[in-house]
């Protein structure tokens, strides 16, 4: 592979695998809004496969960290999510002081326990 | 109810898109796309793509669980691709990343499945009797949670010659403070001690929860959300190929049937 190509890779995947497959079900929410309503059956269970695809990508993104976050032991890294969340509960279900406990937890926890 | 005072109106189109533009860096959705994206932004780096990839990934994708599974799969799947000189290396991954490609793409598609109603949903709102096709094509891509939350919220008050280009500049604004943000986020991670670093990565995972979180009003979003916790790393763990989009058809059948059941039996 000659090396504009390859330079131009991660360009290319971005459009054929994420571009289009996502651009997708916006295009056909335009094409036939007139057609279905927001309580039929299979919209609304698409919306409850979508949340929990969703959710499993933020539990992965905890359990099975990566890069930095990987050197932050598990323990802490669920520790300081439940905490997040139950600040997030706490305080009137404010996304902001949910992440802010959270990342307070998640330093404080490397700090101390960090290798 | 706020629907007796007069619509809002502007005195061209310019002003309702800067209107709705100045909404957007005012609105609290600006600090949660400003922290999911400093995360993705930090992400982007570790796995080894470009600030740039990110802000033409952040235009022309626009939804960030698609986008974090874009950076975290591609690079994994590909790595020896891009960065590979040896033939043969390239042929052999070639070979496995097409259906790796196939994967990401179909979680990807899946994770945007929730796009569809939300732009069934906001297109009765944004159109009037004189609104053509290729209007509604802007704000068709532009459609995104934090922008559909704030549309249906604001909408509603505007006259309907005026929505589209207020829904517009807000959408731009949210836009244009996420690709920032990515910028930040990805040389932060870039300069920042490994410790804070972490911290960034950790935005991301923590904002998409709360916010999914906040917007489950009903069981079956709830039950949705603690099923795709569960299952999810158990399938990573067990190994299972296809791990996101099974998650998904198991949790969201699962949290479906439980809604139906419910629903029958009151």
């Amino acid at each position: 592979m000659n090396p504009l190509l390859m330079e131009l890779w991660p360009y290319f995947l971005m459009v054929l695998v994420g571009y289009l497959p996502n651009e997708v079900w916006r295009v056909f929410g335009l094409v036939l809004a007139r057609g279905l309503n927001e309580d039929s059956q299979v919209v609304v269970w698409s919306r409850a496969v979508a949340t929990a695809i969703l959710a499993g990508v933020i539990a992965k993104l905890i359990l099975f960290s990566t890069g930095a976050l990987a050197a932050i032991p598990l323990s802490v890294r669920v520790i300081a999510a439940v905490f997040g969340f139950l600040v997030f509960l706490g305080a009137r279900r404010s996304v902001f002081a949910g992440v802010l406990a959270g990342e307070i937890a998640l330093l404080a926890g490397g700090f101390l326990f960090s290798h | 109810m706020p629907a007796m005072s007069a619509p809002v109106a502007f005195s061209s189109p310019s002003a309702a898109f800067f209107a709705g533009a100045k909404t957007a860096v005012t609105s609290v959705f600006m600090l949660v796309l400003a922290g999911t994206y400093i995360g993705i932004g930090a992400l982007t780096h570790d796995f080894g793509l470009s600030s740039w990839w990110l802000a033409i990934s952040t235009v022309l994708v626009w939804a960030a669980p698609a986008q974090v599974i874009l950076i975290t799969t591609v690079t994994t799947g590909s790595t020896v691709l891009v960065w590979a000189a040896p033939a043969q290396v390239i042929l052999i991954t070639t070979v496995t990343t097409g259906a790796a490609l196939f994967e990401i793409a179909l979680a990807v598609t899946l994770s945007a499945v929730r796009l569809f109603p939300m732009v069934v949903a906001l297109m009765p709102v944004l159109r009037g009797p004189t609104t053509r096709l290729r209007d509604l094509l802007l704000p068709t891509h532009f459609t995104a949670v934090s922008m559909w939350v704030e549309s249906l919220r604001l909408l509603p008050s505007i006259e309907h010659q005026w929505r589209i280009p207020f829904c517009n500049g807000m959408s731009a604004g949210y836009m244009a403070t996420a690709a920032v943000f990515g910028f930040v986020g990805f040389y932060l991670a870039a300069g920042l001690p490994p410790l804070l670093a972490g911290g960034l990565l950790f935005l991301t995972p923590m904002s998409f929860l709360m916010s999914t979180a906040r917007n489950a009003r009903m069981m079956l979003d709830k039950l949705g959300l603690v099923l795709g916790l569960l299952i999810g790393p158990l399938l990573t763990i067990l190994d299972v190929n296809l791990d996101l989009m099974w998650t998904g058809l198991i949790g969201g059948t699962l949290a479906y049937l439980v809604h139906r059941i419910r629903e029958a039996t009151t």
